[in-house]
């Protein structure tokens, strides 16, 4: 088995009007029982984190940009470290993902591994 | 209560108390000494009651009795000390303390530090379990093989092997700094977590002894969750999760030792004054940000302690699995959050994920299986009790399963 690092992104301009309560609960929920999903058959190895929105960006000569939605239009939402036999198998986990759901993509990267 | 059950109950209650003073006096180092004379306090209870009848007080004749013995046993090592170390140790000695105290105070004090230095981070976590069914619960060895389903020859070796390495490695019975009892909580906590457990799920059938490990692992943690020094949200998650299920004691099951399915128990049984010291602890429990896996299964145990199926109900066990696995993965959950997910979504999409779950060495995730396929494809529900009973490992997992087998309409 190896590691695979699954990064999220979406657009980070919200099209139209913010979801309701209601509706970002109904996200949350999706979320959490694929979460779970993915831990229930043991191959979670990290829950990973979700980011915040706010973020900046350090450019050669040490210039400083708010961002990154500026520079990218899909930034990073967040990110979880699971566990599969292939490449393949840990995109196969990826289709379930809700970012999938509101048009964003998941990028699905495997480890090199560091001789220390 | 009849005379004959006196000794036998006192023994129950105050033999874990008098070892542990005892224990905490003479250190681990004369562990075997204390352990002697908290039996022998009681070989002597046993004789003299039985030939001059119950003594008025009980309980203070116990402990006049063990405080005797033990103020002989200091004087003898006192006079052994003096005269084998009498150039080491010149006019400087001073004889050592020979008053037990078994006030209340004392006895839950010791009791307290006891828990702390059993959980040492040098012994094995089934090391620590065992001396605190031992030493801090005053089970006998028989009780506790039968619990392990093991052998008392397995419990012995394990108990001398943990008593051998609290002594080499000088182990003291003092309460930890603030910044040591922070570190060791959690080994406390999933020993007496275990401890409940141990109780509450094994397969052994003596049923009155099960109900005593789950009541011990209680009582060790409300002293914890009691005391200034020792409580806090965790404590008390853990505390409200074993109130909540020990609620459930008398109604799992039936008069045979066998377990009655929760959604076949008779609530009535089910103890309102337990519910309540759980809810009362899991209130306790929400303050601050800390979200343990007690937290999360004292959630758990707390929708459960509501019978009635609701999509609120299901979709927070639901939801309270997700985060527990997301936590720490454990087969169990894995099941059960399963079984949460088909009466949140149904049996289909059940059946879709426990597919994937790669449990198919374990006999619950047939029972399991079997369950979601019965109105769905009765064959294959049959499939998978066959293959249950094959994988059970205990005679009651397989007379529960035979059972669901007769039930099956093919």
């Amino acid at each position: 088995m190896k590691e695979f690092l699954l990064v999220f992104r979406r657009d980070f301009k919200l099209n139209g009007t913010p979801p309701s309560p209601e509706q970002s609960q109904n996200i949350m929920k999706e979320w959490q029982n694929w979460m779970g999903s993915i831990a229930a058959r043991n191959i979670l190895v990290n829950p990973g984190n979700r980011l915040a929105d706010e973020g900046k960006v350090v450019n050669p000569g040490n210039i400083v940009t708010n961002g990154p939605y500026v520079e990218i239009k899909e930034a990073i939402g967040g990110y979880i470290i699971v566990r599969a036999e292939s490449l393949e198998e840990a995109a196969e986990i990826s289709k379930g993902c809700p970012i999938l759901l509101i048009g964003g993509t998941v990028e699905v990267r495997g480890f090199i591994p560091m001789n220390m | 209560m009849q005379e004959k059950e006196i000794l036998p109950h006192l023994f129950r209650t105050e033999y874990r108390k008098i070892i542990s003073v005892l224990v905490r006096h003479f250190g681990f180092e004369q562990l075997t000494i204390a352990e002697d004379i908290a039996s022998d306090t009681f070989l002597i209870a046993a004789e003299t009651w039985g030939l001059k009848g119950l003594p008025e007080n009980p309980v203070a004749w116990l402990y006049t009795v063990a405080k005797n013995k033990s103020r002989d046993q200091l004087k003898r090592n006192a006079i052994f000390e003096k005269k084998l170390r009498p150039s080491l140790k010149s006019e400087s000695y001073s004889v050592p303390d020979t008053d037990i105290d078994l006030s209340e105070k004392n006895i839950k004090d010791s009791q307290l530090q006891m828990m702390f230095a059993l959980c040492d981070p040098i012994l094995p976590l089934e090391s620590q379990v065992a001396l605190t069914l031992r030493i801090l619960c005053g089970f006998g060895i028989d009780e506790i093989a039968d619990a392990f389903l093991t052998n008392k020859e397995t419990i012995n070796k394990r108990l001398f092997r943990g008593k051998e390495k609290l002594r080499s490695a000088e182990i003291k019975i003092i309460m930890p700094e603030t910044g040591v009892i922070v570190q060791r909580i959690d080994a406390v906590l999933t020993s007496l977590y275990l401890l409940f457990n141990e109780g509450y799920y094994s397969s052994s059938r003596n049923n009155v002894l099960r109900k005593d490990f789950c009541l011990e692992a209680m009582r060790l943690t409300g002293l914890l969750a009691d005391n200034g020094q020792t409580n806090n949200p965790r404590v008390e998650a853990l505390l409200a999760l074993m109130c909540f299920h020990a609620s459930r004691f008398d109604a799992r099951t039936d008069e045979n030792g066998e377990i009655i399915r929760y959604d076949k128990q008779n609530t009535e049984l089910w103890s309102k004054e337990l519910i309540t010291n759980g809810e009362f602890y899991l209130n306790k429990a929400s303050r601050g940000t800390d979200l343990s896996r007690y937290h999360l299964e004292a959630g758990i145990a707390y929708w459960h302690t509501i019978q009635t199926d609701s999509p609120e109900k299901w979709e927070n066990i639901l939801n309270l699995y997700n985060q527990l696995l997301c936590l720490s993965y454990s087969p169990a959950s894995a099941l059960n959050r399963t079984y949460a997910l088909s009466k949140v979504k149904g049996n289909e999409e059940a059946i879709k994920e426990a597919e994937k779950l790669g449990l198919n060495k374990n006999h619950l995730y047939h029972v399991l299986l079997a369950y979601l396929y019965k109105d769905i494809d009765e064959s294959k529900a049959g499939n998978h009790l066959y293959l249950a009973l094959k994988l059970a490992k205990t005679e009651t997992e397989r007379i529960s399963i035979r059972k669901d087998i007769g039930n099956l309409q093919i």
